[in-house]
């Protein structure tokens, strides 16, 4: 299917898809802003992030296209890699870029009504404008295939997030706060970033990430490139909320838009995470000697923290969107603590694991997106009865919310048993024992919400039957159906990817 | 000892500095001066790459004389699509991979070009920073961290107090 996409398309389309992916949406972002209807503006914010899809599944379909996964080098600007910039497409990209695409264009699908309700008119074009900036960010770091470009996409998509979560001030002003905050930390960890990159390059004098994971097998005890390692970890952990460093994330989510919240908490870790599994097993390599022990000594114990202590912090909270929020944190601990077995069967486990908790969240948090348009309020109390009063959104809502405590039948369950799985395979069976403990906690926070939402009695009897509006219904009904079919066939995420974890192992570059 | 010290002074002030922009963005309450902070922070890195540029007894990255018309063909390419390679050679050079042949030593121009990149989005960062301090100054009236999050935990407590004083009531109440 998506090679007679291929076809269809005109051949120059084809052959420049990793650039127009990236430049489009970058391009249409000033026109966007200078639209005097903030509609018009969602119309072009659609069809610059569906543009971006399609090119996408053409990137799927032509990485797919080889046995064992092709990789696609595009020299930007027709400069030869390494001297130029490179946009480098693997199966591990294609999948990365696949989810920010496709959650970007549901996004953007549904984003109108709760938009039109939370942002003021005058500001809806720069607010999209915004929007396919951070897009444009986000689709740069996993399509680049240099260091330095990564790290001016990463900041390109950081400094209109945090514009985007700063918008939220029209409805609660601790929006500003939460910004101001996210902006100092996630400026350190893009410095950080930056001066790992540094070093690096003062060790092996390429950005090229190709050829920088051929270069440093040369310099590999250099003081140097085990401080930029360093850098990297830590930066790139502080933008993928790593435990300890999550803390600019709770607030972020909770009170940035409903469209925002949804959009990021479905990509922007995502990103982040990926661009810190490119480093860890592309760039330094498996056999770097730091590493090993960085994984076994840092990674794992902070991704089994994160799953305790951020589903603890999620059992006590009573707005709905920041209890998801902290879930988000412990949900990036499963998906390194899949990362940190360093085995192709674990990483491939994060990645599924990175897929399905985009697709879960990025539904649960449009579920309450519409019932904050509906019904306004995010605390449980507010919450309550809306499984009588708004039975689409909220059994949507339910099955996400079973498929994030891992429920067999929905993607959720099929990521933690292949966790599981892989952790057995190691010999790691307490690790195993934690995520089963971990689960037990989604198990009390999210029952709490569907306690209330299908068997508490509307606070307000005024409430009566009002569903959320069908463009917010039918994104949202297809993430569940996408969420529900990775759950009863998995077959095709699994395969790409173990495809991309193969790829990583199998010589890297 | 002393040797190895001095001789890597400009590492030394680097470090420095960029503890101090470090620490300011942490330890200042007063939210301009955590950007002043950042602003350091960042600052020492661009400082960073541009000290990695520097070869000893190396001149700009221009070609001249006899590299100039090595590479440009003896000025009978006007096209000049050797100019990028010679760029490439030259970074190449600095860093020892090749032998590049060169009669003179060029300074690495590489970094100069990604600080330009780090500076622009520096601006950026210090722009929304700043406007977001405006916001803020708008909507609690101070730029003190400790006055908005005081103010921030007394509308945090009214809420959980509603919240508390709400659940009690209508769940005795209305069991449809």
């Amino acid at each position: 299917m998506i090679l007679a996409l291929t076809d269809i398309l005109p051949a120059l389309l084809v052959a420049h898809a990793p650039a127009l992916l990236v430049v489009a949406p970058m391009v249409l972002a000033p026109l966007v802003a200078m639209l005097p209807s903030g509609r018009l503006a969602w119309v072009f914010a659609v069809l610059g992030t569906g543009f971006s899809l399609i090119m996408a599944l053409v990137l799927l379909g032509q990485v797919q296209s080889a046995e064992d996964g092709a990789v696609i080098s595009y020299a930007m600007g027709g400069w030869a890699p390494p001297a130029g910039i490179e946009f480098r497409i693997d199966t591990l990209n294609a999948l990365v870029l696949l989810l920010v695409t496709g959650m970007g264009f549901l996004a953007s699908i549904f984003g109108w009504p709760t938009i039109k309700a939370e942002i003021a008119s005058a500001k809806t074009s720069m607010f999209f404008a915004a929007y396919l900036v951070c897009f444009t960010g986000l689709c740069g770091v996993a399509a680049t295939g240099d260091a330095f470009n990564l790290f001016v996409f990463l900041e390109i998509s950081s400094i209109a997030t945090y514009v985007l979560v700063a918008l939220g001030a029209g409805r609660d002003r601790r929006a500003l706060p939460a910004a101001s905050n996210y902006l100092l930390m996630g400026t350190i960890g893009a410095s950080f970033f930056v001066v790992g990159v540094g070093f690096l390059f003062a060790a092996t004098g390429t950005l090229n990430m190709a050829e920088l994971s051929l270069r440093l097998e040369d310099v590999e005890d250099n003081k140097a490139v085990l401080a930029g390692y360093a850098f990297i970890f830590v930066g790139l952990g502080l933008k993928a909320a790593m435990f300890p460093l999550h803390q600019w994330l709770p607030n972020a989510y909770a009170y940035s838009p409903s469209f925002v919240t949804m959009f990021l908490a479905a990509t922007a870790t995502k990103v982040a995470i990926y661009a810190l599994i490119r480093f860890l097993f592309s760039v330094f390599g498996l056999e770097f000697s730091f590493e090993g022990a960085s994984l076994i000594l840092i990674l794992m114990p902070m991704g089994l923290a994160a799953m305790i202590a951020c589903s603890f912090q999620a059992v006590f909270q009573t707005d709905i969107r920041r209890m998801l929020a902290y879930s988000s944190v412990a949900q990036v601990g499963y998906i390194l603590l899949g990362v940190s077995l360093g085995t192709a069967a674990g990483v491939s486990a994060g990645l599924v694991h990175l897929v399905n908790h985009g697709v879960i969240k990025g539904a649960l948090f449009m579920a309450v997106a519409g019932a904050v348009l509906v019904y306004q309020g995010t605390s449980l109390n507010d919450f309550r009865g809306l499984g009588r009063s708004a039975p689409w959104t909220m059994t949507a809502f339910g099955i996400s919310g079973l498929s994030l405590i891992g429920v067999p039948l929905t993607a959720g369950f099929q990521s933690k048993f292949a966790l599981v799985q892989a952790l057995l395979e190691q010999g790691w069976w307490w690790a195993a024992i934690v995520v089963v403990f971990s689960s037990v906690l989604a198990v009390i926070y999210m029952g709490r919400v569907l306690e209330a939402v299908f068997f508490q009695a509307p606070l307000n009897p005024n409430k009566r039957q009002k569903e959320a509006p069908l463009i917010i219904l039918l994104p949202l009904w297809g993430l569940v159906l996408v969420n529900l079919w990775i759950g009863l066939n998995g077959r095709f995420l699994f395969g790409l990817t173990d495809g991309a974890a193969a790829s990583l192992f199998g010589g890297g570059f | 000892m002393v040797d190895f010290v001095l001789e890597r002074g400009n590492y030394w002030a680097i470090i420095g500095l960029m503890m101090i922009g470090l620490y300011m963005a942490f330890a200042a309450t007063n939210l301009i001066k955590r950007l002043i902070g950042l602003g350091t922070f960042q600052t020492s890195i661009i400082l960073f790459y541009i000290s990695l540029a520097r070869i000893d007894g190396a001149t700009a990255p221009i070609l001249m004389g006899k590299d100039y018309k090595s590479y440009s063909g003896g000025g009978k390419n006007p096209e000049g699509e050797h100019a990028g390679e010679a760029a490439y050679a030259v970074a190449e050079g600095a860093y020892g991979a090749t032998e590049v042949g060169l009669e003179y030593v060029y300074s690495n121009p590489l970094p100069h070009v990604l600080m330009l990149t780090a500076i622009v989005v520096g601006v950026a960062t210090l722009a929304v920073g700043l406007a977001l301090i405006v916001r803020i100054r708008e909507a609690y009236g101070s730029v003190e961290i400790d006055d908005i999050m005081a103010m921030d935990l007394a509308v945090a407590k009214a809420e959980a107090a509603d919240d508390a004083a709400e659940r009690p009531l209508s769940h005795g109440g209305s069991v449809a």
